[in-house]
């Protein structure tokens, strides 16, 4: 009895356990204080939807074997200049998101390829370089902002040069996915639109990891070796996962501003990929191991905690920003326990 | 000037790992001053008896041993390699352990270091005393002098040729005030002529001094050369003991070699030399690490199954690697007559070359991925099976993947619950059938199969080895395969080629006497043959 508990406990994982105990004795809380369930339950799944395609770009990376990548910011530098370019372009609605993903896309390519090529020099150490390669872009990016020749009065300062740090969405593709189709049961609403667009990226990255180029980056990343062997080039498969994960960061940030409303420039990515980091590793992903059901377990994990704990807090202690403290322990906490586990053996 | 006690006496030490008997009943005597070979093919237990006389924690990880070791005519347990330290037991290694950014005293002295005697030096706590360097400096000179090594004591290590690191780390031995019995575990495999000569002879005088010597080679010259005793080890046996006045070179080596009773399939010798040419190499390297192969020549036939054999480190295992682009090489290698782009994995797989590796856990096995995608992905990615095209992309083949899996476990009898299983779950044996599946999907013309039975039990061993021979019987496939086991490639062999120090020594039939392989092996076959025909 003891030992079968004890394999039930090492396959679900602890840290598993440990955030899904907290969740619920967060959600016995929440009624507790009479808080809404059925609203707090659309925070989790806009949230959900929001956050998943940014999780979801750290599944090619662990796959083809660079690692957690910390680097995620890069991609969404690119996801932020598309999404500025469909403002410029004075476009509106759907054509608007579309024309961002599409003008994003190449740059995330190019800027992806570069930044495999970096980790291919790199081998053994991808995460720490790719945390400071995502850094040193946000902050390079700084100074892009403030030349960038945009014009548009929505994303220039009208007195003086350079970008707004935020730019407001409304009127152009704000909430546009949220609101497709939405359905609303009492005080439950659904995001469909939000939630279809996130299961379609998965898809389409299930897709790929099905293809002969997939399972040879899958081959790549579990055993360069064996790659080698295979006849397989595994520094072009790891450029490969590297692109794919920073065009989806690109995709990412967009179906994220989208959802929040405003596009955020200068700091704000400096440290959005952590979070995505830590909620594919709630999912149960290791640094070598990752798939399609991590995301979605992680995702709504993750932002499900930090829906509920915002409110239940501010219930308990009505002063600062408890939530956003609680967030940044389980965040770094989850990420702190899965390098740990790095190379722990077989 | 040689006493007749006995320093070290261990008797009847038997040792198992995991139900496996690797040493059986062996006894070893020596007396001071004595210098005693230890002689053994690969695998034969050498290493074992000596991890057991260190005490190494490998050895009581895996639940210790049987029998007795006593040292000056008492019994001792040796649990760690720190007590067999302290009992006057020591060891030159194989791989030098010294630190490079380190004085050759520093090196000599570490962990020994001696203190200053002043008076607030007794005062401070033992890790902070001050260390006496000028004293340090002066035992280890005469460390150094006792190998008649003339370099200065205080060079730093780093950048030191080969042969001197061999010196340090042995006047770091016999630096030591207690050291009784001193190991030397292949020490001339990585010294030139000259400076093995010159280890010879501080061996000699080390052990004048009243030392026992325990040398560990393959090199029968050199034990005819120092040796006073021989003991001879095959298989994890004790095989014999003599002295060295009573033995001589061709002795040893088919001692060493021994005929073995194996039970395993054997089949028809074949007309081969009538054959074209499969393979053929022709000044070929490869910078295999610890393997290298140097400006080999070698011919292969079409249809034979060709062994590659020889010692470890002598480069046999580098060849198979080489022509399958996995290491560095260059040379031409000609495959059906036609010149093989190296260094490219890829196009010696287009070639139809398959290669079973013997890293199997490293190279050969994607270890938590199902048994069916380790046997299909080789095929898949060079030759687009398994693959339904939708134009724009492809998308895998679950349907054939599976059934190409099942019939190929069905055929090579892979145990296990199903194709979706991951192959670290697998036995040894099973393993090395999925890595032998693998290649076959691959449809290839010749076959590459390197250490195909190591850490495999004696029944999969037969079944791996008859599936070969069936392979090139039934389907034609030329087959090259490389091992340590001699036994086993001439069960299954039409000839075999001997490697030493990274080139061909000579190809046998695998009816050759014990006393040719013996003599191969240790690189001696030449010098002797050439010296006879004189």
């Amino acid at each position: 009895m003891k030992d079968k508990l004890h394999v039930y406990i090492k396959q679900f994982g602890l840290p598993r356990i440990i955030i899904v105990t907290f969740l619920l004795s967060l959600c016995v809380l929440a009624v507790i204080y009479n808080l809404s369930i059925a609203g707090l339950l659309s925070d989790t799944l806009v949230r959900t939807g929001m956050h998943g395609v940014l999780v979801l770009a750290m599944v090619p990376g662990i796959l083809c074997g660079i690692g957690l990548n910390f680097g995620l910011p890069l991609g969404i530098l690119c996801g932020l200049i598309g999404g500025l370019v469909s403002i410029e372009l004075d476009l509106v609605g759907f054509p608007a998101f579309t024309t961002a993903i599409l003008v994003s896309i190449p740059i995330a390519i190019v800027v992806g390829w570069g930044y495999g090529v970096l980790l291919n020099r790199v081998k053994g150490s991808e995460m720490t370089i790719a945390t400071y390669a995502g850094f040193s872009a946000v902050s390079l990016m700084s100074i892009g902002w403030m030349i960038l020749p945009f014009k548009s009065d929505e994303i220039a300062w009208i007195i003086g040069g350079g970008l707004r740090t935020t730019i407001t969405l409304t009127g152009r593709y704000d909430k546009i996915l949220n609101d497709f189709a939405a359905i609303s049961i009492g005080n439950l609403t659904i995001p469909t639109g939000l939630l279809l667009f996130l299961i379609a990226m998965n898809l389409i990255v299930w897709v790929i990891l099905q293809s002969k180029a997939g399972i040879a980056m899958k081959a790549v990343g579990d055993n360069p070796r064996f790659a080698t062997a295979a006849g397989l080039n595994v520094n072009k498969y790891r450029t490969f996962g590297s692109i794919l994960s920073t065009v989806l960061g690109a995709i990412g940030i967009i179906v994220y501003s989208q959802s929040f409303g405003f596009i955020q420039l200068y700091q704000a990515p400096m440290f959005m990929g952590f979070s995505a980091v830590a909620a594919i590793l709630i999912g149960g992903a290791t640094v070598k191991k990752a798939s399609i059901s991590h995301v979605f377990i992680g995702t709504f994990l993750f932002q499900g905690l930090l829906v509920v704990a915002l409110p239940v807090a501010n219930k308990m202690l009505t002063a600062g920003s408890l939530a956003e403290i609680t967030r940044i322990i389980v965040s770094n906490g989850i990420i702190l326990y899965a390098l740990t586990q790095v190379g722990g053996g077989e | 000037m040689k006493s007749q006690e006995s320093v070290l006496k261990m008797s009847n030490i038997s040792k198992e790992y995991y139900g496996t008997r690797v040493l059986n009943n062996i006894n070893l005597e020596i007396r001071a001053g004595e210098i005693h070979a230890l002689l053994g093919e690969n695998g034969a237990g050498k290493s074992t008896l000596m991890n057991i006389l260190f005490g190494m924690s490998v050895i009581h990880s895996t639940g210790g041993f049987d029998g007795e070791i006593e040292l000056d005519g008492e019994k001792v347990d040796i649990n760690s390699p720190l007590q067999a330290m302290d009992l006057g037991i020591g060891m030159v290694h194989q791989e030098f352990m010294l630190i490079p950014g380190y004085t050759i005293t520093e090196n000599i002295k570490l962990n020994r270091e001696l203190i200053k005697k002043d008076f607030i030096n007794n005062l401070m706590p033992t890790s902070l005393k001050q260390i006496d360097l000028d004293e340090m400096n002066k035992e280890a000179r005469k460390a150094l002098d006792t190998l008649d090594i003339g370099i200065e004591e205080w060079i730093k290590v780093a950048g030191l040729p080969v042969g001197y690191m061999q010196f340090i780390e042995i006047a770091r031995e016999i630096d030591k005030q207690n050291i009784k019995v001193l190991v030397f575990d292949e020490p001339t495999a990585v010294l030139t002529e000259s400076e093995a000569d010159n280890l010879l002879k501080a061996m000699k005088k080390i052990a004048r001094s009243g030392i026992a010597i325990i040398f560990i080679t393959h090199r029968l010259d050199e034990v005819m050369e120092v040796a006073d005793n021989i003991t001879i080890l095959r298989d994890g046996q004790f095989i014999t003991r003599k002295s060295k006045d009573d033995t001589n070179v061709f002795e040893m080596a088919e001692l060493m070699v021994g005929r073995q009773i194996e039970s395993l399939a054997k089949h028809e010798a074949k007309d081969i030399e009538n054959q074209p040419v499969a393979v053929s190499l022709r000044k070929f390297n490869v910078a295999m690490p610890g393997e290298e192969v140097r400006d080999l020549n070698l011919d292969i036939y079409k249809g034979e199954i060709f062994g590659i054999g020889g010692l470890a480190g002598q480069g046999k295992i580098g060849i198979a690697n080489g022509i399958m682009g996995l290491y560095p090489s260059r040379g031409n290698v000609l495959i059906d007559g036609q010149p093989l782009a190296l260094n490219n994995p890829k196009e010696s797989i287009k070639r139809n070359l398959a290669f079973v590796s013997e890293d199997r856990r490293g190279v050969g096995l994607l270890l938590d991925t199902s048994i069916e995608m380790n046997i299909a992905i080789t095929a898949m990615q060079n030759k687009n099976k398994f693959l339904r095209d939708y134009k724009l992309f492809s998308q895998k083949s679950h349907r054939q993947i599976r059934t190409h899996a099942l019939d190929m476990i069905k055929q090579l009898d892979i145990r296990c619950t199903g194709p979706e299983q991951i192959v670290r779950r697998l036995s040894g044996g099973n393993q090395q059938k999925v890595c032998i599946a693998r290649a076959l999907t691959l449809d290839p013309m010749i076959l590459l199969v390197s250490e195909p039975t190591r850490g495999i039990d004696i029944g999969a061993k037969k079944l791996v080895l008859d599936t070969l021979i069936k392979l090139n019987k039934e389907l034609g496939i030329t087959i090259i395969i490389t091992s340590s086991e001699l036994a086993e490639l001439r069960s299954i062999c039409h000839r075999i080629a001997i490697v030493s120090e990274g080139k061909i020594e000579g190809i046998l039939m695998p009816d050759a006497s014990d006393t040719d392989y013996g003599l191969m092996m240790s690189g001696e076959y030449n010098k002797l043959k050439s010296k006879e025909v004189i």
